[in-house]
């Protein structure tokens, strides 16, 4: 069972129930009205990172801490983040209290989730190292396909950016450089069309020569 | 891809072949990982033989095969058995010639490792901490923040060491080990990590050291507006615009910059620009009008958060004037928004109508369009909810309200909202001109809608002069039990023709808690006694406990006078104050509870203010040093699980032997029915409160201290363990960082030790040396 990592969460329990749009829960002092949190200082940020298909299907998922504990809620969470994201290409979301960030590519989605009272910068600086990192690793687009033949590349470039919620590396050329990860070559056939016209150039190079 | 759990796992046996070959063992090992991901479950005895596998895959080399294992370990670390037995394995990556491995095996060991084995690995760890490569380091201190939750004292060791990390060059490195104290994130640069230090404690209200902007703290914050990074630009914002009793003035710059941000093309921009704005718009709706006209263009924004939010900022700081606009500009906005958002709209516009009452009609005009279009029940519940405080606020509203809501009944799915409505009907009605058309309104629902809804309609008869006796022989032939008893037994009554008696049981319904009867009634049924069962012994209701049972309705009594006048004191106290108007009657005061040593600097007595769903904390505190000044003082607790601190209200000032209060509002659990219990508990009560106190070891407590001469200083005490302090000798920024247990009376004992040394003018000096400020 995709789990949660295995440590109790000192993280601020924003829940899943629908918070306010406009009131994403600054800690209470004075003046404040009633019903607002004192909030706890806490690295970490990121509840959640995934990656969706096409049809909202998980690709790839980590959950940082106990929102959704069980496979069912991750599921349905994912479900309807995906309904709310994909249709408008939005790239910034607030769902049931947390904040979601989305950049989409060719056939896949990619989503941080942070509690909603996170710098959403931050959230977004954490999308695009994932992105710009898949995206050389995979060394073509950051596609479906490519993705499941080099999963074990973006489960390590996951695991250098994002450490247990707290983020660990958000420069992509950091993250590259860790995981010196070397993409699958590609067979022939994957060749596109003016690699291999250069290959048949010095094939006839070559024989021209002898 | 369709994988096979049992396939791949037969597959895994070629683990243990030699010579080892990296790709295939590789493709297998994702193949594991994926479905682990996808949620597959593992059971115990498949998933340790096949982490047992893996393991003979240390054998390679082949860096990304490795570092392959270190992800599984990790991920099986919670369902295999005997994961331990990596531990030699990494520990030996983690110190060898291999810089890519060391970072990965720290982590990997460390998720591993529980509080027993974790002072067998503590030298290699705090080797790590400061180790020259920023990976390793960086890897490191993550990890050691997440064993602070495992073994808290062991960690708190690595101190030094990361505190020597801390001044190393790579940024990275730097900003990781404050996070000891427990405050803050990590972030591109050294000012953004500043920021988000005094942003978070800022929202601790720890910013009593920034009295004025005339600080340079809030320079150094304001100069961060300037910054490249966005993030800090942003971040900069934010920690202004959450410095309490900040001016409108000093607000500005910040403002401005947020007022750009709405016009980025970026998104996550526009929305943290028009969140945060948002936020300003509570307290000073005045700073953010010069927003505006950007808002306004936010209205059409494609992503409907960013839109919404503009939306509710919108109806805080619009002006009459532009309340048509507004309305219009929403009506076209709202059907295209989610259910959840059409609440928070609302719910702005009610604020808005109590502001602009005089705009009534344009607002009721729209608040009818939205309850005819298709909404749930939350959303419908908002709206009736609206018009209901329009029509109870608002004389010149009143009939057009009522009006709306008659036709919302004819066709209304949900019964709450139904027997809401005819509950205020009954209520209003008499009060209109001309009462009895609602009648048309009320016998039609009785004739036509459900049992609850007929068996709330006796509310209306109530609240009349004369009532109206034939409909309620209709009742009395009523096919639903319910109905027909209540309508017998009010129609006696109302024969009766005696106001006294309508009083007692008609207006005033049952003055007990539901819940509590309903556990009294149950007690009673499980012992059979001959005493007949005593509504006495229920505690009271002292709120409308409507929302407790939707089908059934009963009206709070007004609260009974207690005889002690000191309670009516208390209550008087109370209400004067904003933060405490809105909880209802106060039920009990308890008996003032010694806190302090007799001999401490400072004397604290607390006074317990039970409410209904809440308790006030009332501190009564005495200065007892006559050379210092305590500015801003407050005493935070830390409560179980099911209570939560709402806010704290602190002294301004307390001078030598001048007692001054503060305050602390605590929620309690919702079902807890023990709010109303009778007096006699009230002692047991303040023996709970107090061990609240001495339970928390965590209990923080602020001190601040303006002194005449020398630098400006202030203790800080954050999470269980970590004293901070932080002073201003030459616009640097020094901390210190004292790592000791602490009840707190040890507290007291630590911090009169500080003050003695200020007091003779020698300053505690840190451990590092001062960074370099930005």
């Amino acid at each position: 069972m995709q789990r949660p990592e295995a440590w109790p969460r000192p993280h601020p329990g924003e829940g899943a129930a629908a918070a306010q749009a406009g009131g994403p829960a600054p800690p209470a002092r004075v003046g404040e009205p009633a019903g607002l949190r004192l909030q706890e200082p806490s690295l970490y940020i990121i509840k959640a990172v995934f990656i969706l298909d096409n049809d909202g299907h998980r690709l790839l998922a980590k959950y940082y801490d106990d929102t959704f504990p069980s496979l069912k809620e991750q599921m349905a969470f994912e479900k309807n983040v995906f309904n709310k994201t994909s249709r408008t290409d939005s790239e910034i979301a607030f769902l049931g209290g947390m904040t979601i960030v989305c950049k989409s590519s060719t056939d896949l989605f990619l989503y941080v989730v942070g509690s909603s009272h996170e710098n959403e910068l931050m959230l977004v600086s954490v999308l695009t190292c994932l992105f710009e990192s898949l995206n050389h690793v995979l060394r073509k687009n950051v596609e479906k396909r490519w993705l499941l033949e080099n999963m074990d590349g973006a489960f390590l470039v996951l695991d250098e950016i994002v450490d247990g919620g707290v983020i660990l590396e958000s420069d992509p050329q950091q993250v590259i450089q860790k995981v010196n990860f070397r993409a699958d070559d590609s067979s022939l056939t994957e060749q596109s069309v003016a690699q291999v016209l250069q290959s048949a150039k010095e094939q006839i190079k070559w024989s021209l020569l002898k | 891809r369709h994988l096979e759990k049992s396939a791949v796992l037969q597959e895994a046996r070629i683990f243990n072949e030699t010579p080892i070959n990296p790709r295939r063992c590789l493709h297998i090992l994702t193949k594991i990982l994926y479905l682990l991901n996808q949620g597959e479950h593992f059971g115990t005895t498949e998933a340790t033989e096949a982490f047992f596998a893996m393991t003979r895959l240390f054998q390679s080399n082949d860096q990304t095969l490795r570092r392959m294992c270190y992800l599984t370990i990790k991920e099986m670390a919670t369902i295999s058995e005997d994961v331990i037995i990596v531990t030699s394995s990494l520990t030996k990556d983690m110190t060898g010639k291999e810089d890519v491995y060391r970072g990965p095996a720290i982590r990997a060991l460390c998720r591993i490792t529980d509080g027993t084995m974790l002072q067998a690995i503590e030298r290699y760890m705090k080797q790590a901490i400061v180790d020259k490569v920023s990976g390793v380091s960086s890897s490191a201190l993550v990890s050691s923040l997440h064993m602070m939750k495992i073994s808290h004292d062991v960690v708190k060791r690595w101190v030094n060491e990361a505190q020597e990390a801390a001044s190393s060059d790579n940024i990275m490195v730097q900003v990781l080990p404050l996070s000891h104290t427990g405050c803050f994130s990590v972030c591109l640069c050294f000012e953004l990590c500043i920021l988000h230090l005094f942003f978070l404690l800022s929202n601790d209200a720890l910013c009593i050291f920034i009295t004025s902007h005339e600080s340079p703290l809030f320079d150094f914050i304001e100069s961060c507006l300037r910054n490249k990074h966005e993030m800090v630009i942003y971040e900069a914002a934010s920690a202004i615009i959450h410095l309490p009793n900040c001016t409108a003035r000093e607000l500005a710059p910040a403002v401005s910059v947020l007022q750009l941000f709405c016009s980025s093309p970026k998104p996550a921009l526009r929305y943290a620009a028009v969140r945060t704005l948002n936020k300003v718009a509570m307290k000073h709706p005045s700073a953010v009008t010069a927003c505006n006209l950007d808002l306004e263009n936010l209205i059409t924004d494609s992503n409907r958060s960013i839109a919404t939010l503009a939306i509710t900022t919108l109806l805080k700081t619009g002006s009459e004037s532009s309340v048509d606009r507004l309305m219009k500009q929403i009506s076209s906005f709202v059907s295209e928004i989610s259910d959840e958002f059409k609440v928070v709209v609302v719910q702005a516009i009610s604020a808005l109508c109590q502001k602009y009452p005089r705009k009534h009609s344009v607002m009721m005009t729209f608040l009818s369009n939205m309850l005819r279009d298709d909404g749930g029940f939350e959303y419908k519940r908002a709206i009736v909810d609206c018009i209901i405080s329009i029509v109870e606020e608002n004389p010149e509203g009143k009939e057009a309200g009522l009006a709306h809501l008659c036709e919302f009944i004819e066709d209304c799915e949900h019964t709450v909202l139904a027997t809401k409505i005819l509950h205020l009907l009954g209520k209003e009605g008499p009060r209109t001109p001309v009462p009895s058309k609602y009648i048309r309104f009320i016998f039609n629902r009785v004739v036509l809608e459900n049992e609850a809804v007929r068996a709330g309609y006796w509310k209306f008869l109530g609240y009349r002069d004369m009532p109206l006796l034939c409909p309620l022989d209709r009742c009395m032939m009523d096919t639903d039990d319910e109905v027909r008893d209540r309508a017998t037994f009010y129609l006696n009554v109302l024969q009766q023709r005696q106001m006294a008696l309508n009083a007692t049981y008609i207006f005033n319904g049952l003055t007990v808690s539901v819940p509590g009867m309903e556990k009294a009634l149950h007690q009673y049924t499980l012992e059979p006694s001959e005493k007949p069962f005593d509504m006495k012994s229920i505690p009271l209701a002292m709120a409308p406990v409507f929302e407790q049972k939707a089908e059934i309705m009963f009206v709070a009594t007004k609260p009974e006078k207690f005889a002690p006048s000191r309670q009516d004191i208390f209550q008087e106290q109370l209400a004067a104050i904003p933060e405490f108007m809105d909880l209802g009657p106060l039920f009990k005061s308890s008996e003032p509870v010694q806190l302090t040593e007799a001999e401490t600097e400072y004397f604290v007595r607390c006074v317990k203010h039970v409410f209904t769903n809440h308790i006030v904390f009332q501190f009564d505190c005495t200065n007892t040093l006559n050379d210092q000044l305590l500015e801003k003082v407050t005493v935070q607790m830390e409560p179980s699980e099911s209570h939560e601190v709402l806010c704290c209200l602190p002294a301004p000032s307390l001078a030598y032997n001048q007692p001054g209060i503060c305050y602390t509002l605590v929620r309690l659990p919702d079902d807890d029915s023990t709010a109303g219990t009778n007096p006699q508990e009230g002692g047991e009560r303040s023996k709970n409160a107090s061990q609240l106190e001495l339970l928390t070891v965590g209990a923080n407590l602020w001190f601040f201290s303006k002194m005449k001469y020398g630098p400006v200083a202030s203790a800080i005490i954050l999470g269980n363990c970590m004293v901070s302090f932080f002073f201003f000798p030459n616009s640097h920024l020094s901390f210190f960082q004292n790592s000791s247990p602490y009840c707190t009376s040890k507290v007291s004992v630590f911090l009169r030790d500080a003050i003695t040394l200020q007091l003779k003018g020698k300053i505690l000096a840190p451990p590092i040396s001062p960074g370099p400020l930005g």
